[in-house]
């Protein structure tokens, strides 16, 4: 919609009138606006809009050139209509001039026509035609013909010389889109989607050189963290009741974070969890008691993580099956193998914390699994007889 | 006529090789320099996005994801709400964002010193990686022990702990999991099953902290015994290591 300008219905030099309908709305992108009931014509130039009579009065109209189309469709009526109406599409390419409009800033990069009665000709094909023999060439594209002669004209030539001509000229373009994208919040989202291209090539290309974008650890470690993302993050807003929220948010945590907590030995520090799950959350931050609400839910829900803490009051997020039967019984195995273990030696054999292969131990003797024999030297755990010989 | 035989010939080429190569070499010097600017431009530009336009990134789903994606590939931090009148009442997210930083940049330093650094440490780095903005540098050590107190409700994790006057250490690795202790042991197998703190510290060049930290934590364990009779040092005896230690020395 911002590529559509006020002006005078006054045909230019070598214009002419192609087409001519009535009770026509304009839409930016997908959104009505108030342009409606107006008289449309359609020129070897440019498209007019004005209300009705304002035209042929000779007053302010609204009108776009033609050469900004790229692209025309019809809208497939939806099954429900049983107007007459009609929409055209028009996909429309970037401008940099806003100003003059009725509207400076548009979400879109199109606008839509919805010719309420039909059209009595087929303006498709005549659009359609009109950007094949583009009849305002002539005569739009003469300012910047006038000013070429001034810069010297550039001969693809080869060469390193070409080479590099071609380099600059492509970093310059760079430059100039980074400019633009960055004048103002609705710019950027516009262009977000070449912006995100633009800036995962220059971080490659850089990481590439030098290994990575910083020698900063802590930027390292926060572009990881956010590169993990969590698409669609659960928000208290969308739902009616706390433990709602805290379900879906357990739920949400769980799946994040499984497999990272996989990753390194089955347990994660609830500090450490804050980080990671509010880092891939982004701006959606999360306090410290909403987490440790959520995660308080997981064993009820009888999801794969659970809260547990120690007896020196740490708490941390663990995987469930860390304190089930199945590590009681790889625990004891380990002990068979080796004839007796202390936490000391299965922490080394397993790479966990010396405290975990305690728990591990304990766990497996609360199952039967082991005995303990508690020395001066330590506490040292050895396979239960008691349950595999008789007599 | 035909060239590019002989000694000579040979000669040139091969200078021209080079010629080319060296060309070759400073036109891809030049791109890289060109990048680390736009990098730098970028950089600059999505800080002051994130500060200016929060709220209008946070309702667009589908551009947040986006901004999040360059925030990530270009390592800037989304997260850079300032301080506010209202932040010292507990409201906005000035605190709980620092608090995020500050985990963040334990776990980024915990490879090298076990989770144990000293609040000043924390600062500087935190502040270094939240961005060139004035704003950023204004954070202050009490802020930071503010945001840190709000991860208390986790339990006795994540700690900071005054060590004298204005001296804090910021420990996130709670002793259940760190690794510092086998990494002892190890050390106390090669030195006849003991050692001191002085001892870790020339050996594996740890902070004083750090060990006096770990040793204490395996003497509340019950895994290493004190011994003050060394009237220089404190040394620590590891009871578990006797028997391998004697079979050893036969």
């Amino acid at each position: 919609m911002n590529r559509i300008k006020y002006t005078s219905p006054l045909l230019l030099d070598g214009e002419s009138t192609v087409v001519v309908e009535n009770n026509v709305r304009i839409y930016d992108g997908d959104q009505k606006t108030s342009f409606e009931g107006g008289e449309l014509i359609i020129t070897t130039h440019r498209i007019l809009w004005g209300r009705p009579g304002q035209i042929a009065r000779g007053q302010t109209c609204l009108s776009m050139a033609l050469n900004l189309i790229i692209f025309i469709e019809e809208e497939s009526p939806s099954t429900f209509s049983f107007t007459r109406s009609r929409k055209i599409v028009l996909h429309l390419s970037e401008i940099n001039d806003t100003s003059n409009g009725p509207q400076p800033y548009s979400m879109f990069n199109f606008i839509k026509l919805s010719f309420r009665e039909g059209f009595t000709k087929n303006i498709t094909s005549i659009l359609h035609d009109l950007l094949q023999d583009r009849p305002w060439e002539p005569k739009i594209q003469q300012p910047p013909v006038e000013n070429k002669p001034q810069q010297p004209l550039i001969k693809p030539r080869m060469g390193i010389v070409g080479i590099e001509r071609s380099i600059q000229e492509k970093q310059k373009a760079t430059d100039a889109s980074i400019n633009m994208a960055f004048q103002d919040l609705d710019k950027l989202m516009d262009m977000a989607k070449d912006m995100v291209r633009l800036s995962r090539m220059i971080s490659t290309k850089i990481k590439e050189k030098q290994g990575d974008i910083t020698e900063d650890e802590t930027i390292r470690f926060k572009s990881y963290l956010l590169s993990l993302g969590i698409d669609d993050p659960v928000t208290r807003d969308s739902y009616k009741s706390d433990n709602q929220y805290y379900q879906s948010l357990a739920k949400q945590i769980c799946d994040f974070l499984l497999s990272h907590i996989e990753e390194m030995g089955g347990m994660m520090a609830m500090s450490d969890v804050f980080c990671w799950v509010n880092r891939s959350r982004s701006l959606e931050l999360l306090s410290p008691e909403d987490i440790l609400n959520a995660c308080k839910l997981m064993q009820a829900l009888d999801l794969p993580l659970k809260l547990f803490e120690f007896s020196s009051g740490v708490k941390v997020l663990q995987l469930s099956s860390l304190d089930s039967s199945t590590v009681a019984e790889a625990t004891a195995q380990l002990v068979d193998e080796k004839g007796s273990l202390s936490s000391e030696e299965l922490s080394k054999s397993l790479g966990i914390s010396l405290t975990l292969a305690k728990e591990r131990l304990l766990t497996a003797e609360k199952f039967g699994k082991c005995c303990r024999d508690d020395a001066i030297e330590g506490l040292r755990f050895y396979p239960n007889l008691f349950l595999t010989r008789e007599e | 006529m035909r060239r590019g035989i002989g000694l000579g010939a040979i000669k040139k080429n091969k200078y021209e090789q080079e010629k080319y190569k060296d060309k070759g070499n400073e036109i891809q010097e030049n791109q890289f320099e060109q990048m680390t600017k736009q990098l730098e431009v970028f950089k600059v530009n999505l800080e002051e996005f994130a500060t200016k336009h929060k709220n209008e990134i946070r309702k667009n789903s589908e551009f947040r994801k986006q901004f999040q994606e360059m925030c990530a590939s270009i390592g800037v931090d989304p997260l850079s709400s300032g301080k506010g009148f209202w932040s010292v009442l507990g409201i906005g997210d000035f605190y709980y964002e620092l608090a995020v930083q500050i985990v963040e940049v334990c776990l980024a330093t915990n490879a090298k010193n076990g989770g144990l650094i000293s609040l000043d440490e924390l600062r500087t780095r935190l502040i270094r990686a939240r961005g060139k903005n004035k704003s950023h540098q204004e954070i202050s050590k009490d802020d930071l022990i503010r945001a840190a107190k709000k991860l208390k409700i986790f339990g006795s994790g994540f700690n900071v702990i005054p060590m004298g006057k204005d001296k804090y250490m910021v420990q996130s690795v709670p002793g259940e999991l760190s690794m510092d202790h086998s990494v002892i042991l190890q050390q106390a197998e090669k030195n006849n099953s003991c050692l001191s703190v002085s001892y870790l510290e020339q050996v594996l060049k740890w902070e004083k902290e750090r060990g006096e930290k770990a040793l204490e934590h395996m003497v509340n364990q019950g895994l290493a015994w004190i011994d003050l009779q060394n009237c220089k040092d404190k040394m620590y005896y590891f009871p578990s290591l006797f028997t391998a230690c004697i079979n050893s020395t036969n």
